[in-house]
């Protein structure tokens, strides 16, 4: 089990362009906007500044691109870091939504991301599951079946959450748990619905604020998954080309140690190496405590504030199609007792109970690209960094095994056993994560509590991605557009 | 630009901005809101494409008067008649 990540060909072209590194000196500024960090946001809020024929420079610590949602190639085989599904799945020709809200921004057509739509995916509890597919009905159908008190409350319930658009800081906060128990009262229906929300998008332990359940509500239940044939390599591609050919810089192996301030202004970075960049205003991806930790701060701060919520997640590579096991769901939301828990393991590496099993050989591929040459099974569970932080090497490569064979034997009973058909496995943990995102604790969907506005306290250093408010490919997306359009473009 | 042509240059930024929509039926005197699918975004977008296209600077205050076509090249022609087409 190797963790290593090659760099795909098309970001290792040389950067074109300017080379403003050699001319920085004391000439002032040169960049309109310097960005922090080439993933998902960054390239997003790239994309739409250099449209509008700024001079922007992404620049990037590791040396590729793609961040948390990144990709490698590991003997002969391609793999995508995170992938399970694209959210917010909508069909070609919708104007709503933030997908086409994407593609409009970033001038894209729809065929640029060649998503195809999930099958059906599944909430498997003990003795009881709930089936949904890319259409509301068929869901609000399996509660009407199998919690038929509850299916008027829960229309009301869907009905309620379509818009969140308005939704404010203090109308975000509010206990999702604690409005759900008034509008639908089944403690496991309750559980049921928040298993995949929290999996895919909660930043937060025990609870998830009302304003992250809308939004993942409505990413999942209400649009729904896609992926594309060929993964987030197609994504990533197409955004970084479209990128370049406006004009925009990315500098690839460009970590930035500091953020250099003048009378309270940032007025450009400092890298690892000790090169000077100079810009107008700068948009960090990076994180909240790690961007702040750039700046000249007094107080070291806490690492608490970025969150602890990270994964295991493992990549089995199979001797045939999952469907030929009998396994032809999308996802699967395991959880093991009718209750539900969201937190890192108390006193293990980790959390086996509950879990996320993904095939992206079960997606409705276009028939000209037909079907992924192997099976795969995605499998994810909970892990606590600082355990696996402290672990040393030989024992961090054992422990590994272990948990592999310990969550896949968790999660195969919800799906036909895969074992015996396994022919190659990859694998991760939290400190891989943070090693190659720098993203404090490893924690996927970062801090707790989301910086909505992007502001910091220096008034030309905003954030985005992350820990601005927006997770997963979307919402990382969307975020980087939304902090261009506000705070970087209207001057 | 004469006020014909301006209406042309915007008709060409909504092409652009939302290339799903039907323009050939849009009722000037009505809002862009009430007959086509624009959010708060595509409107920047607008603004922004005029700086882009016609180096023409709208401030945010006078964002609400690019309401409907006819008050849009009403606010526009001004800023615009010495605009080469
Ligand atoms: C295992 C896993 C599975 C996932 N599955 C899905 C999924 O199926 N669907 C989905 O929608 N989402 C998924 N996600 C979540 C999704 O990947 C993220 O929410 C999204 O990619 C975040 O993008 P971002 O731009 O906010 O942050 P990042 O991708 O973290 O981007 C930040 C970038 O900043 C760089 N950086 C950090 N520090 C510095 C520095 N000092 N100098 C320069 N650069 C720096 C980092 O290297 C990184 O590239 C998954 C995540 C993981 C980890």
């Amino acid at each position: 089990m190797s963790e290593a990540k090659s760099p795909d060909t098309l970001v290792t072209q040389p950067d074109r362009g300017h080379s403003p590194d050699t001319q920085t000196g004391d000439s002032g500024p040169i960049y309109d906007t310097i960005i922090i960090g080439a993933g998902m946001s960054g390239i997003a809020a790239g994309i739409r500044l250099a449209y509008y024929d700024q001079r922007v420079c992404i620049l990037e610590k590791h040396y590729t691109i793609g961040g948390l949602n990144s990709f490698y190639r590991l003997n002969k085989r391609d793999y995508d870091v995170g992938l399970h599904a694209v959210t917010n799945f909508t069909e070609k020709g919708a104007k709503k939504g933030p997908f086409s809200r994407i593609l409009r921004q970033l001038r894209f057509k729809w065929e640029d991301f060649a998503l195809a739509p999930q099958r059906r995916s599944r909430i498997a509890f003990p003795e009881i599951e709930l089936h949904f597919t890319n259409d509301i009905e068929q869901l609000t159908a399996e509660i009407g079946q199998k919690f038929p008190h509850c299916v008027d409350r829960w229309q009301r319930l869907v009905g309620s959450i379509t818009d969140y658009d308005d939704l404010d800081q203090a109308a975000f906060e509010i206990s999702a748990r604690q409005r759900l128990e008034e509008a639908l009262g089944d403690p496991l229906l309750i559980n049921m619905l928040l298993c995949p929300l929290m999996w895919y998008g909660n930043p937060r332990e025990h609870d998830m604020a009302w304003g992250q359940f809308c939004i993942m509500f409505r990413s999942i239940f209400l649009e729904g998954f896609a992926r594309p044939y060929r993964g987030v390599r197609l994504i990533l591609k197409n955004l970084i080309k479209k990128f370049r050919a406006l004009g925009g810089e990315l500098k690839l192996r460009h970590g930035v140690a500091k953020i250099l301030t003048e009378n309270g202004w940032a007025i450009g970075v400092e890298l690892e190496n000790g090169n000077r960049i100079y810009g107008k205003r700068i948009l960090s991806s990076a994180g909240l405590v790690e961007t702040l930790r750039m700046c000249d701060q007094t107080s070291e701060p806490d690492p608490r504030m970025a969150g602890q919520m990270s994964f295991i997640e493992s990549i089995s590579v199979l001797d045939r199609q999952p469907e030929e096991l009998g396994f032809a769901d999308t996802i699967v939301f395991f959880n093991d007792s009718p209750d539900f828990h969201w937190t890192p393991p108390a006193d293990e590496l980790c959390d086996v109970r509950t879990g996320v099993i993904c095939s992206p050989n079960n997606y409705d591929y276009d028939l000209q690209e037909g079907q992924l040459p192997e099976g795969i099974i995605r499998l994810t569970t909970i892990a606590s960094f600082d355990r696996w932080n402290k672990l040393d090497e030989a024992t961090y490569r054992r422990e590994k095994f272990r948990w592999y064979d310990r969550s896949v034997a968790s999660c195969v009973r919800f799906i036909p056993d895969f074992r015996p058909h396994v022919i190659d496995i990859d694998m991760f943990t939290p400190t891989t994560i943070r090693r190659f995102t720098w993203h404090e604790n490893g924690a996927v969907y970062g801090a707790p509590d989301k910086k909505l506005d992007g502001t910091t306290h220096i008034p030309n250093l905003f954030l985005c991605g992350t820990d601005q408010g927006f997770v997963g490919i979307i919402g990382a997306m969307m975020s980087g557009i939304s902090m261009a359009n506000q705070h970087c473009l209207k001057d | 630009m004469a006020p014909e042509e301006i209406r042309q240059a915007i008709i060409e930024i909504l092409e652009d901005i939302a290339p799903d929509e039907d323009l050939s039926n849009l009722d000037d005197s009505v809002s862009f809101r009430e007959q086509m699918e624009l959010d708060s975004m595509d409107f920047l977008d607008i603004v922004m494409e005029l700086r882009k296209r016609y180096r023409v600077q709208v401030p945010e205050e006078d964002y609400p008067q690019l309401a409907s076509m006819d008050s849009t090249v009403k606010y526009l022609e001004p800023k615009m008649v010495n605009v080469a087409v």
